[in-house]
């Protein structure tokens, strides 16, 4: 059976962000561009189900420019996922319309799943919501924010974290989407022959129309761009380390009034 | 009318103080304010949402809600969305409603914006909210499109209690726990062992990296932590070496913090970890280069080394705090 594999394309980590002139969003020009890191633990995770025997395909699939994006899905196939699947969509989608877009590629690839992986956060946006609007449009149950996961034929155990280091243990009825976090795994690197073999593979291109989503299907937009406010010069304090102690221990009670 | 409707929670049988927050907020609308509680002892909540000057109270209540499970609360919350019709709903962007509302939205097709850090709702229910992007490199003012509810996740700490001007009687309605055949079972909630605010919640956090030279020294950390009611949080560097718990990973791939202080100690201030602390008020950076990057985002630094610096600071707080 299959496991899906859902992979945004973000901006490196290193990236220092700049505004467009007008304020109305990120300009990217330079920016170098990377699988979303959480992305990487939801595909680790469906090679080793894979490899497991608990499931015979690993599928990826990102919504976005083809051009870019399939560079995300090449880095996938690299990894050892079998097939890649782009939907070709503009950059400024939301969650919800993301979502329609997977749900749809998914339901037109037809055939059964046994679960749909995705990351519990796109480091970009920080939405933390196509996960649930995928398995929603699905019908499906899901789990964010996974650190473990087993999965049994028709059921899985997850385990998720909450605050303060809480943890849920949940039985899911498969297929669910569930949402990758740090600790689930530890993925794995390219090999060379992985990357030699995944330039070679065909990625199938599908669109939004094909799909049945459509910009239509945006409920959230961002306008009003802004960094964040210059930080006034750090205060350096002097002396040996007894009085650099005592003296910061006052300003932040009388100056700063933070204790 | 058109309503403002706020997730209220609660423990002991008290409202949280992000519910306070949220209640403030939809007060100063001027709007309806609708509350809707879950879980066993939601009924009891009604007096004190009256007082907090909320008009209509939904609660849904019995032992079946008393852990999250995320088809029964998004049936109760589409159940309550749909008839009541609210223009904005207001929930503290906490884990749970992180999970639970974009279920929702996706069944209702309306918006949500999830970790908005300010807010303002005006008499005609229009929402104005900012959110922070790239884990806070950035902000943004989010726009609803096509959203019949607006859905907004404040995150905690963000906006100022106020009491309210007047108490009301609240009208109460308790809905109907849905009885189906659930695929999620919620087996088991294993409680966090610190007993410490959250790194997302916290109001004060004490953070090492790899300047803090081993293990050990985290204790140091601890301590001061302690002293001062914080929360403990850590670099990647420090995560991935495996000296502490990748719960504790503040960045842009650990969590996104906004303390009114941040003690950053031994930690050289990556972008990726200025990502994640960059919205805290007040930032402390003890670090033994004095090129550190870390130094350009700190209100007040001391170069030096941490392991000498962080037990007297400790000492100093004690003293300080004893008066
Ligand atoms: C994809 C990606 C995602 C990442 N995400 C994150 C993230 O979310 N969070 C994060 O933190 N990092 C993240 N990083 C890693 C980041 O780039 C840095 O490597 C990391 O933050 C460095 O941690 P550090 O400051 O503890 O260590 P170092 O950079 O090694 O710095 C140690 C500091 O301690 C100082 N020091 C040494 N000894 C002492 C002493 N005795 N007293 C005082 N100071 C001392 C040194 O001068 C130095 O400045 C990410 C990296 C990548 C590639
Ligand atoms: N454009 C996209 N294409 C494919 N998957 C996506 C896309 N956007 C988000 N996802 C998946 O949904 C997860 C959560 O993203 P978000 O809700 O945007 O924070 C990501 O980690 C991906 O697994």
């Amino acid at each position: 059976m299959k496991i899906y594999v859902c992979i945004k394309q973000v901006p490196d980590t290193e990236t220092k962000i700049k505004l467009k002139a007008d304020a109305s969003g990120v300009d990217f020009a330079g920016v170098k561009w990377v699988m979303n890191p959480y992305d990487e633990y939801a595909v680790e995770e469906g090679l080793k189900q894979r490899e497991a025997g608990k499931a015979t395909n690993v599928t990826v699939l990102s919504v976005g420019p083809k051009a870019r994006v399939s560079e995300a899905l090449r880095t996938a196939l690299a990894m050892g996922a079998d097939d890649a699947i782009v939907i070709d969509a503009p950059e400024d989608l939301d969650p919800m319309a993301t979502a329609k877009a997977l749900a749809g590629a998914i339901k037109a690839e037809g055939g059964e799943y046994k679960c749909v992986m995705t990351g519990k956060l796109a480091i970009d946006d920080n939405a933390a919501s196509v996960s649930q609007m995928l398995a929603e449009f699905l019908a499906v149950p899901h789990a964010t924010v996974v650190t473990k996961l087993e999965t049994a034929d028709t059921q899985a155990t997850v385990e998720r974290e909450t605050e303060g280091g809480s943890r849920e243990v949940i039985q899911l009825r498969l297929p669910a989407v569930v949402a990758a976090n740090k600790g689930l795994n530890m993925p794995r690197y390219a090999s060379l022959p992985g990357i030699m073999k995944a330039k070679k593979k065909t990625i199938k291109e599908l669109t939004l129309d094909g799909v049945g989503a459509s910009a239509a299907d945006i409920r959230v937009k961002y306008k009003g761009f802004a960094l964040p406010a210059e930080k006034p010069a750090v205060k350096m304090l002097a002396g040996d380390p007894a009085q650099q102690a005592g003296e910061l221990a006052q300003l932040l009670r009388t100056e700063a009034k933070v204790i | 009318m058109s309503s403002v409707l706020v997730f209220t929670e609660f423990t002991n049988g008290q409202l949280k103080k992000g519910s306070l927050e949220l209640l403030s907020a939809a007060r100063k609308s001027g709007l309806k304010v609708q509350a809707l509680a879950i879980g066993p002892g939601a009924k009891a909540l009604v007096d004190q949402l009256g007082k907090e000057g909320v008009d209509e109270a939904f609660v849904a209540d019995g032992a079946a809600l008393d852990k999250y499970n995320s088809e029964l609360f998004t049936e109760i919350v589409c159940g309550v969305l749909s008839s009541k019709k609210p223009a904005v709903v207001l929930a503290s962007s906490n884990s749970l409603a992180r999970d639970l509302f974009p279920r929702v939205a996706a069944r209702l097709g309306t918006g949500v914006a999830s970790d908005c850090t300010t807010l303002e709702i005006s008499s005609s229910g229009e929402v104005k909210a900012r959110r922070p992007m790239y884990a806070g490199k950035c902000t943004a003012e989010v726009s609803f499109e096509s959203s019949a509810t607006k859905i907004v996740l404040m995150r905690p700490n963000q906006l100022t209690v106020t009491p309210a001007s007047a108490a009301k009687t609240a009208t109460l309605e308790e809905l109907a726990v849905p009885t189906k055949d659930l695929a999620t079972i919620v087996k088991e909630v294993v409680k966090g062992t610190s007993g410490k605010l959250d790194l997302t919640e916290a109001n004060i956090i004490v953070s090492g990296g790899r300047g803090m030279k081993e293990p050990a020294n985290f204790k140091m950390l601890e301590e001061l932590a302690d002293v001062l009611g914080a929360t403990v949080g850590a670099s990647r560097a420090v995560v991935d070496a495996g000296w502490v718990s990748h719960t504790m990973q503040v960045g842009q791939t650990g969590k996104t913090v906004a303390p009114t202080l941040y003690i950053a100690c031994g930690i050289s201030g990556a972008i990726q970890h200025l990502a994640g602390m960059s919205g805290s008020k007040v930032v402390v950076a003890i670090n033994k280069d004095a090129n550190a990057p870390i130094f350009q985002k700190a209100t007040y630094g001391i170069v030096g080394d941490a392991l000498e610096i962080v037990p007297k600071l400790t000492e100093e707080f004690k003293k300080l705090l004893q008066h």
